[in-house]
């Protein structure tokens, strides 16, 4: 499927201070996600979704995912980001920053996500054996090569997941179509 | 110390989904709801490059990334709507937004 990969499975170089980096970047992460969804205004919380983005880049990073960790920082970070933020900028943020941030049912919310935590923990907890704890080594100079050989195909045959781009595509087009049309002025 | 493997970047990944849950659950504003959505797209995208890695395969890469193209048409249909009702009602709190609650 693609050649040359188990090849260079199990021959990288050996990474340094791993466990640092993922403690490091593990708690930006989630630290930046508590300041998301505490803080009173929506500028704030942008600006810590932004370093979680960019955190969670630096994981893709130590897992051997550089073209993803690219898309990342430029899509997410560069692209999304912004457009929250103009829109932060367009909708009020005055009346909304004076207002109370969590709703009347919010008790119930927190018990459920806390439903849903315990299901992660016991999950984890009792399918460990289901998670080897080998990890591969991936090729890391080929990896946008590999990746869009799978997209694009090569050599004028379709890829494995060339059908699947351009559905991407058709959908990248309606949502440009269902925002601009949402945004106009008479709807 | 312990090396890193494969369950570290899950517990990672399923505290930032429960905290995107949390959000969604709890807040008001629908601004930071989407900001919620978008944490727990990051948490499925994290699953995946990890067990991409965890099986030496760039499928998992290849979903992440279709991924990043579904969050971003859902920011920008999402955030489009948000703008129409915004102008519309002058409001952007999702209890206050009940206009389809009979």
């Amino acid at each position: 499927m693609n050649p040359g990969m188990n090849a260079a499975l199990n021959s990288g170089m050996a990474p340094v201070a791993t466990p640092f980096f993922f403690y490091m970047l593990g708690g930006l992460a989630v630290a930046g996600a508590v300041l998301v969804i505490t803080r009173r205004n929506a500028v704030h919380s942008a600006l810590a979704l932004i370093v979680t983005l960019l955190a969670v880049a630096g994981l893709y990073l130590m897992l051997y995912a550089p073209f993803v960790a690219g898309v990342q920082i430029i899509v997410y970070a560069g692209g999304i980001m912004v457009l929250f933020l103009f829109v932060i900028m367009l909708v009020n943020i005055e009346r909304a920053s004076k207002e109370r941030r969590f709703n009347r049912m919010w008790p119930l919310g927190l018990a459920a996500a806390c439903a849903l935590m315990a299901l992660f923990v016991s999950a984890f907890v009792k399918g460990r054996a289901l998670f080897p704890d080998r990890m591969m080594t991936l090729p890391e100079s080929s990896n946008t090569q590999q990746i869009a050989t799978m997209l694009y195909g090569e050599a004028g045959r379709m890829g494995q997941y060339t059908f699947a781009f351009e559905i991407a595509s058709l959908l990248l087009l309606v949502a440009i179509l269902g925002a601009v049309i949402m945004t106009k002025k008479k709807i | 110390m312990v090396p890193i493997t494969t369950l570290h970047y899950l517990v990672v990944a399923a505290a930032l989904f429960v905290l995107g849950v949390i959000g969604v659950l709890t807040r008001r504003n629908v601004v930071v709801v989407l900001m919620s959505i978008e944490l727990i797209l990051n948490a499925v995208n994290l699953n995946l490059v990890v067990f991409s890695r965890m099986w030496g395969n760039l499928h998992g890469q290849l979903f992440a990334i279709f991924i990043v193209v579904d969050a971003a048409a859902e920011a920008a249909v999402g955030l489009g709507i948000l703008i129409a009702y915004f102008r519309n009602s002058e409001t952007i709190n999702v209890d206050e937004i009940d206009l389809l609650k009979w």
